[in-house]
């Protein structure tokens, strides 16, 4: 079992959400975030004064999922998440111990 | 009813009409601050805003509309406190009888008079909320509120309406960009002098740092609410239902605001990059109150430009303010003093009968400046003597650490919106540069 961890941009998580569907990706949970990557944010300006807004707003969606779904879904996020500019954000893919369904107390893969 | 009868039932009902209008400026005000402010302050600056009329209504009846609008000396009215005294309005000119003959002009009752009057009262007072925004101490702005609208308010406004000594010298300021909008400003002025600048405002080095508003939707109605009242403000000072009189100057004080927000967009664009939205409501609000003074004096086409050239002054005078560490959260002084003192020269220099611009030679121009300098000399000193007992006595400035936690938990024990966790800007939105 894999957590995908992806952070993309907001107004993208839609299409995002569609294409995990599609390669079969059951449930996930999507938490607004805050955050910078190398280019450390962007610049605004207000009344005549630039400043640094260093967090930018991103998505993070993240889906526990069977060790065989975890290519397609990497790649389901790369096709629908990525406008080839900066700030498309990132894809985590860690190792998942264990998942218990609190309803029925299934383990494993049976939980997924 | 015969003629004269329907003529006061017309009139009076214009003025009271106008006066809502004008009484309805304190929400555009309100959304205005609120909105460029902090949302981590938006309770009190609503709080202050909403309490500043109450204020100003006890004190302008007990003692300022008797100093304004009394008998007395070219100086100070010295009569008809708390409404008291002789009064046959609406009789006019020289059928009247009663204390407050500076007002003999107009032919509604009294209470029509003070009721108009007040709301203007108000919207002195209200300017200074916005300048002081997001650091003064909520009792120290009523006690200021009440003793501008009580003393210092009424001297200026006594000088050129109550029948002092600027009226006397052909001082023309139709409906108040001195005695209103300059006397919110110098009041205002002198406040940010004794308050200093917002915590965070300047980095280390002296480098301005944006502290942007929390509602940019909140400012730009509340402007367009403060456009609305401008229709009573201006208009409803001709104090009788004088159709061609109104109709002009309604006139004048849209052309002037579209001039205003139009120049105001463009300097934006072209100094700063980008058409800032505040500076745009900032601009149109600089027209307004420019053609406060001259509404009813010029052209139409010279209320355009006064409005265009009020748009290119307030954008330059936001940074000045900025530059010099004078930090106005709103632009209340680029748009109130600076525009205040422009609209009130710009009688003399535009006025269709007697402008420089218009053959009429240096004369009222001169009556104008001196206007001007007086009346914003005795406010400042006034306002500062006021905000230095303050501050010596009951302070005016809230802590370091009530400001950076936000004044709506430590002055109003609440907050405007419970639920939300706020990016304190400062901390999570932006870098300490």
């Amino acid at each position: 079992m894999k957590k995908l961890e992806a952070i993309v941009r907001p107004h993208l998580m839609d299409a995002v959400k569609n294409a995990l569907q599609e390669v079969g990706v059951v449930g996930m949970t999507v938490t607004e975030v805050k955050g910078f990557g190398r280019q450390k944010g962007h610049t605004e300006t207000y009344r005549g004064s630039e400043y640094k807004v260093e967090f930018l707003p991103k998505v993070k969606i993240e889906v526990a999922l069977p060790d065989e779904l975890v290519d397609q879904a990497v790649e389901a996020v790369l096709k629908t998440a990525a406008t080839g500019k900066f700030g498309d954000g990132k894809v985590f893919v860690s190792s998942l111990e264990e998942v218990v369904r609190i309803r029925t107390g299934e383990r494993g893969d049976a939980a997924l | 009813m015969d003629l004269a009868q329907t003529k006061v039932a017309l009139d009076t009902l214009w003025v009271v009409v106008a006066a809502c209008l004008v009484f309805f400026m304190n929400a555009g005000f309100a959304m205005l601050e609120t909105g460029l402010c902090q949302a981590k302050n938006a309770v009190n600056i609503l709080a202050k805003n909403f309490i500043v009329f109450a204020v100003s209504s006890i004190a302008f009846w007990v003692i300022g509309f008797g100093l304004m609008f009394g008998d007395g000396t070219s100086l100070v009215g010295l009569s008809g406190f708390m409404l008291g005294g002789a009064d046959n309005s609406p009789a006019t000119g020289d059928a009247y009888q009663g204390v407050f003959a500076s007002l003999n002009w107009t032919g509604v009752p009294l209470a029509a008079k003070f009721f108009f009057q007040l709301v203007f009262a108000g919207t002195a007072a209200t300017i200074v909320s916005g300048v002081v925004a997001e650091r003064i101490k909520f009792l120290s702005f009523i006690l200021f509120s009440f003793f501008l609208v009580a003393l210092i308010y009424p001297v200026g406004g006594h000088w050129a309406w109550g029948g002092g000594w600027l009226g006397t010298a052909g001082f023309k300021d139709f409906a108040g960009s001195t005695v209103v909008h300059s006397v919110g400003g110098w009041a205002a002025l002198t406040g940010v002098m004794i308050l200093g600048p917002r915590i965070g405002k300047y980095s280390s080095t002296g480098k301005v740092q944006p502290i942007p508003g929390h509602n940019m939707s909140f400012a730009t109605l509340g402007t367009l609410i403060l456009w609305l009242g401008w229709f009573g403000f201006n208009p409803g000072s001709t104090m009788a239902a004088d159709v061609a009189a109104i109709t002009t100057v309604a006139l004048n004080t849209n052309m002037a605001a579209a001039g205003g927000c139009l120049a105001a967009t463009a300097v934006a664009w072209i100094v700063l990059g980008k058409p800032d939205l505040s500076m745009i409501l900032n601009g149109t609000l600089a027209g307004l109150v420019a053609i406060t003074a001259p509404c009813a004096f010029v052209s139409l086409g010279s209320s355009v430009i006064i409005g265009l050239l009020a748009g290119v002054l307030v954008v330059f005078a936001v940074l000045f303010f900025d530059r010099v560490k004078l930090d106005d959260p709103v632009g209340a002084l680029s748009v109130h003093l600076v525009n205040g003192a422009f609209g009130t020269l710009a009688v003399g220099l535009f006025a269709t009968d007697g402008g420089l611009f218009t053959g009429g030679g240096f004369a009222l121009t001169l009556t104008q400046i001196k206007g001007i300098v007086a009346v914003g000399a005795f406010t400042a000193v006034a306002s500062a003597v006021v905000w230095y007992a303050l501050k010596v006595t009951i302070g005016i400035r809230v802590t370091p650490e009530e400001e950076r936690e936000g004044l709506d938990t430590g002055e109003h024990g609440m907050e405007a919106y419970p639920g939300f966790t706020a990016a304190p800007s400062g901390a999570l939105q932006m870098s300490k540069a």
